[in-house]
């Protein structure tokens, strides 16, 4: 528990010293840095100090909060939650990294974006750590203030309405999720006499809820978390929140914000209502598939940089969704295991695509062409980024996909199938986007400006969709720096190591899946078939 | 019925009236003496008024007005600890009981932290009921007098001269007195003698608005006419409810209502009406015509008293009618109050997103609030009714700290309580846009905030009393009614200020007080509810 708790405050005392220090610049960036490396470091004894066969809730610990209510602040780590504790400490030092210099909007400080991203963090680890229902959803619903202020105090042109819809869109499948734990509350006040939010006990007494309370229950949480995770109709808010966060923000919120989501299907929806996950489960694999098409082929359409990531990662969270529900221990081991390493890969493409706005000023895709030449090594880090996506294998993401793909065709053939399609529309965005970016002969409006070429005289309007003003496209082009380079190297030698060797992964979080689908009361008909 | 008066009153009492001799009915001194402070204390206001001179007035009638509030204070406190279950007195006109001490001890801290606001010169010069220059010299002329109007937007330097208008503060402890008597009020004749007492000085505070006459006096008027239909609504449901049950003691209407075979035209219509009052006080759906006006007409701080003790009144009196007189009869009229809810909530939060003006849109969210609180008031189980008592708590305080802020943005016509002048705040006074976003968080319900601890205790409660689909839509009503509150925060803080915007007065010793108490009571029970929890839930009400 201390450790634990250690992991969840540290955060905040950072936050609190890089606030009071915000108008010191140059102090605050390496107190922040220095608390985020720190809390790697807990991350990482926290790791080693996990039994992947031991207890199903590790490094638990309780205080009472609203005893009338049967609250408590209790937390714990299974394995999937350990991982995602681990995901969230690596990005933050990588975050902080590259947003040293990152343009802000006038007026806004520095000290106060980190403050603001450390008290994020803090506030990530507790929802992923906690195991009290109603903890749960207030650690959901808080998450969302200092994101709320990220995004509209430091984004872009558009940022008030992008953190508005973000707000608004979170904030009430939140509540609805809450109607559903209340749901839950009294039902358990009814069946055992004391009502209770404790996720234990819960679990024990609405396995023999009747399907109908599940059912309602089900929903309550799916809303919550598809929006959260964005499943394809409650999408919207993603593509305007990446588009409009600054680059480090939208790390987080692609990178570890909408894991909060499918870590809620895996540790809330399932085990909550075991028969209705079954009985509903078409339904979220319907969705899952249409949001690995449409989110392909959004993002094979897609003009701007940050909108395309956004897509992507849609099309990945319906390739989570699908290995979640379709209830073999393969498949949910690919889609856990597959939540780390989409943050990984999807966190490093979208710092290597903020590095390429950063040069060129713009995010339209069309401002830019034949980088490779003047920026090999950026172009590379592109490459490696893209390849990790697009699941190569050797890289982190394709045991992922392949533990998915091939766990749900044992169950869900036709969802499998279609899904495919999906891996083949990743290849063609991702090289698509590779081509037009970096391949060729240099061109596009905002290279061409910045390195004084031919054309050097375009318009204005390139200056100002970038939000920057027309010196900063003035810049020479250069390639990455050493600083740079430092903030993508963790990120590159976690993409080939995990690839080579999952194991440390897979170890850890297998235990928990499986405890998961006991829960849930499936057993894996690989190893049945097997048997035969 | 818990009887603190002597056994065989009720025999006595009969045989007494009979006679026709005056014997005093036992009074327990010890269950009604925060209200007899605070009414003494009103009376003593008046003297004042007539006998020190105008020099010191101001000085006297602070400490006097908040001396009673602190005393009453601690003679609930004593008393809530001394009570078991609470009893009735004054010949069974007065129940006091764990939910009514509750009750009072709301609206004595809240009335403590309005009177502060009240008593604040630091923020205009003289006051925010400054008096009008009627020295020896000039006619003497009464100051709400029609002519007053155009003259009484006088400079600053006069009015700091002039000083403060101070029968603001017995008029404040009158209607404090008011009430408390309505939320123990233990027959509905009762009831309505302190609905007048409450509601007659808070049409005169309305009025009072020193720079902006016109729109106060308007709003003034406007409340006292349809406060006098409110009125005129609840005498007329008062007088079929004594037609139905034969008695208006609520323990009567209680024993009528259980399985009579009275005329249910007579109950309903009668209940009906009578509601009807209750609700307008309580500014909820339907009955809300008034609420926006009078809260942006009126003196800021007399909105604050109004919009937290007002509320609380008003339902804390619609709770005790409902359970001790109308539980056994609630299947057949809770749907009506489903409605309303519903309704309140709706109107609350779809007007309040056409406001411009910020006083009008937190009125609207009080009428969004007020909604809330019907989903808990209807459920008439010990769970909802703690929860409704909590919800009313927690809301009073933020209101009024919500209220003391916005009486701090001014330019130098007055207040500033267009939403335009609100821009970009947060680069002139970060500290206060911080603080007021933290008000607007609790008042939509975000978590961390006593706010969303109310919203929470109510909605497990309703549903639990199997209220489900009610408790949906006011999840629902939540979600957009942030809304609401997040166009101011993001009007204070990504919008940039305008040139020639308002400017932030530091608060004076008083009205950070009480704004400090509000955000304290907010973020402490917000973290620790069952501090005030363990007090709403020790029991019901007596009769």
């Amino acid at each position: 528990m201390n450790l634990l708790l250690a992991l969840i405050l540290l955060p905040l005392l950072g936050a609190i010293v890089v606030a009071l220090l915000r108008g010191n610049e140059r102090a605050a960036k390496p107190v922040a840095l220095g608390f985020s490396l720190v809390e790697l470091v807990l991350a990482a004894v926290a790791w080693l100090s996990y039994q992947p066969g031991g207890a199903r809730l590790q490094l638990s610990g309780s205080v009472e909060w609203i005893p009338q209510y049967g609250i408590s602040l209790s937390f714990g780590l299974d394995g999937i939650a350990l991982v995602m504790v681990a995901v969230i400490a690596l990005l933050m030092p990588v975050v902080l990294g590259f947003s040293w210099q990152e343009r802000l909007p006038a007026e806004r400080s520095r000290g106060g974006f980190f403050a603001l991203l450390l008290v994020e963090q803090a506030l990530t680890v507790a929802v992923f750590a906690t195991t009290d229902l109603f903890v749960f959803y207030v650690l959901f619903e808080i998450m969302l203030i200092p994101m709320y202020f990220l995004i509209g105090g430091y984004g872009g042109s558009r940022r008030q309405y992008a953190a508005v819809k973000f707000f608004l869109y979170s904030f009430l499948g939140g509540l609805i999720m809450l109607a559903s734990a209340i749901g839950a509350y009294s039902y358990a006040a009814s069946a055992t006499g004391r009502g209770t939010f404790d996720w234990a006990t819960l679990r024990g007494v609405l396995a023999d809820a009747p399907t109908s309370v599940q059912v309602w229950i089900f929903l309550g949480f799916f809303t919550a978390f598809a929006i959260k995770a964005p499943l394809v109709p409650l999408h919207t808010w993603l593509p305007d929140a990446t588009e409009q966060a600054p680059i480090g923000v939208a790390v987080i919120v692609v990178g570890v914000l909408d894991k909060v989501g499918t870590f809620g299907f895996l540790r809330y929806s399932l085990p909550l209502a075991p028969e209705a996950s079954q009985l509903l489960a078409p339904l979220v694999l319907t969705l899952g598939v249409i949001g690995v098409l449409y989110g392909s082929l959004q993002a094979f359409g897609q003009t701007d940089l940050k909108r395309f990531i956004a897509y992507v990662s849609i099309a990945h969270f319906g390739f989570i969704a699908l290995g979640i529900f379709a209830f073999t221990s393969q498949a949910q081991v690919g889609a856990a295991s597959y939540m780390v390493n989409h943050s990984i890969a999807t966190g490093m493409l979208v710092l290597v695509i903020g590095m390429i706005i950063a040069r060129g000023g713009s995010s339209r895709i069309a401002d830019y062409g034949g980088m490779a030449r003047v920026t090999p090594v950026l172009a590379g880090m592109l490459l490696i980024a893209g390849l990790s996506t697009l699941s190569l294998p050797g890289t982190n993401s394709f045991i992922s996909e392949f533990l998915v793909l091939i766990g749900s065709f044992t169950t869900r053939p036709v969802f499998a199938i279609l899904a495919t399609v999906g891996m083949v529309l990743a290849a063609v965005y991702v090289l698509r986007l590779y081509q037009r970016v970096m391949q060729g002969p240099l061109s596009g409006t905002a290279l061409l400006d910045s390195v004084g070429g031919p054309g050097a005289a375009t318009d204005p309007e390139v200056a100002v969709d970038g939000g920057s003003g027309p010196g900063a496209s003035r810049l020479a082009l250069r390639d990455l720096d050493s600083r740079e380079i430092g903030v993508l190297a963790p990120l590159v030698v976690l993409i080939v190591l995990l690839g080579l060797y999952p194991a440390p992964v897979l170890d850890v979080i297998t235990p928990s899946v499986e405890a998961t689908m006991s829960e849930v009361g499936v057993t894996d008909p690989v190893t049945s078939q097997g048997g035969n | 019925m818990g009887v603190v008066a002597r056994t065989g009153a009720p025999d006595r009492h009969s045989e007494l009236l009979a006679q026709q001799t005056t014997d005093m009915p036992p009074i327990d001194y010890a269950a009604i003496a925060p209200v007899l402070i605070v009414l003494v204390a009103a009376c003593l206001g008046v003297l004042i008024e007539a006998f020190v001179h105008r020099r010191q007035r101001w000085a006297a009638q602070v400490v006097l007005s908040l001396l009673a509030v602190i005393l009453a204070g601690a003679q609930v406190i004593r008393h809530a600890r001394e009570i078991n279950t609470g009893g009735t007195t004054l010949s069974d006109t007065v129940a006091v009981g764990p939910a009514t001490l509750f009750l009072w001890g709301t609206l004595l801290a809240l009335a403590l932290g309005a009177i502060l606001l009240i008593a604040d010169r630091s923020i205009e010069p003289g006051g925010a009921f400054v008096a009008e220059t009627n020295t020896a010299e000039t006619p003497r002329q009464p100051a709400d007098a029609p002519g007053a109007a155009s003259a009484s937007v006088m400079d600053r330097a006069t009015a700091s001269v002039a000083g403060m208008r101070t029968e603001v503060f017995p008029l404040t402890l009158f209607s404090l007195g008011g009430m408390m008597v309505f939320c123990a009020a233990n027959d509905l004749l009762t009831m309505f003698v302190a609905l007048e007492v409450l509601s007659l000085p808070l049409y005169l505070l309305c009025g009072l608005a020193k720079r902006r006459r016109l729109l106060s006096q308007e709003a003034a008027v406007k409340y006292f006419l349809l406060g006098a239909f409110a009125s005129a609504f609840f005498l007329y449901g008062l007088a079929l409810l004594y037609g139905y049950a034969g008695s208006v003691k609520f323990s009567d209407i209680a024993d009528a209502t259980a399985g009579s075979l009275r005329s249910d035209t007579l109950l309903f219509a009668g209940l009906g009406l009578v509601i009807m009052g209750l609700l307008f006080k309580g500014s909820v759906g339907p009955f809300h015509l008034w609420t926006p006006d009078v809260y942006h007409g009126a003196p800021t701080a007399v909105t604050g008293f109004m919009a937290a003790c007002t509320k609380v009144a008003a339902f804390g009196g619609m709770l005790r009618l409902l359970h001790v007189a109308f539980s056994a009869s609630s299947w057949e009229w809770h749907w009506v109050l489903w409605t309303v809810a519903v309704l309140s909530m709706l109107i609350g939060v779809v007007s309040g997103l056409t406001q411009r003006d910020l006083k009008r849109m937190i009125a609207y969210s009080s009428i969004a609030h007020a909604g809330f609180l019907m989903v808990g008031a209807i459920t008439l189980t010990e769970r909802g009714l703690s929860a409704t008592l909590f919800y009313l708590f927690a809301y009073g305080f933020t209101t009024l700290a919500v209220f003391g802020l916005i009486g701090l943005v001014r330019t130098s016509e007055g207040e500033a309580t267009h939403l335009s002048d609100w821009a970009g705040l947060a680069k002139r006074s970060p500290l206060l846009a911080t603080v007021f976003t933290f008000l607007l968080l609790a008042l939509a319900g975000i978590p961390a905030t006593s706010g969303f601890m109310g919203k929470f205790v109510v909605f497990s409660a309703a549903f639990s009393a199997g209220m489900g689909p009610l408790v949906v839509i006011g999840l629902l009503a939540s979600a957009l009614a942030a809304f609401l509150y997040l166009r101011v925060i993001v009007l204070m803080f990504f919008n940039d200020p305008a040139p020639d915007g308002p400017t932030v007065s530091v608060p004076g010793a008083f009205t950070t007080a009480a704004i400090t108490l509000g955000v304290v009571v907010t973020l402490l029970f917000g973290l620790a509810p069952q501090l005030a929890l363990d007090w709403a839930s020790v029991g019901g009400f007596v009769s």
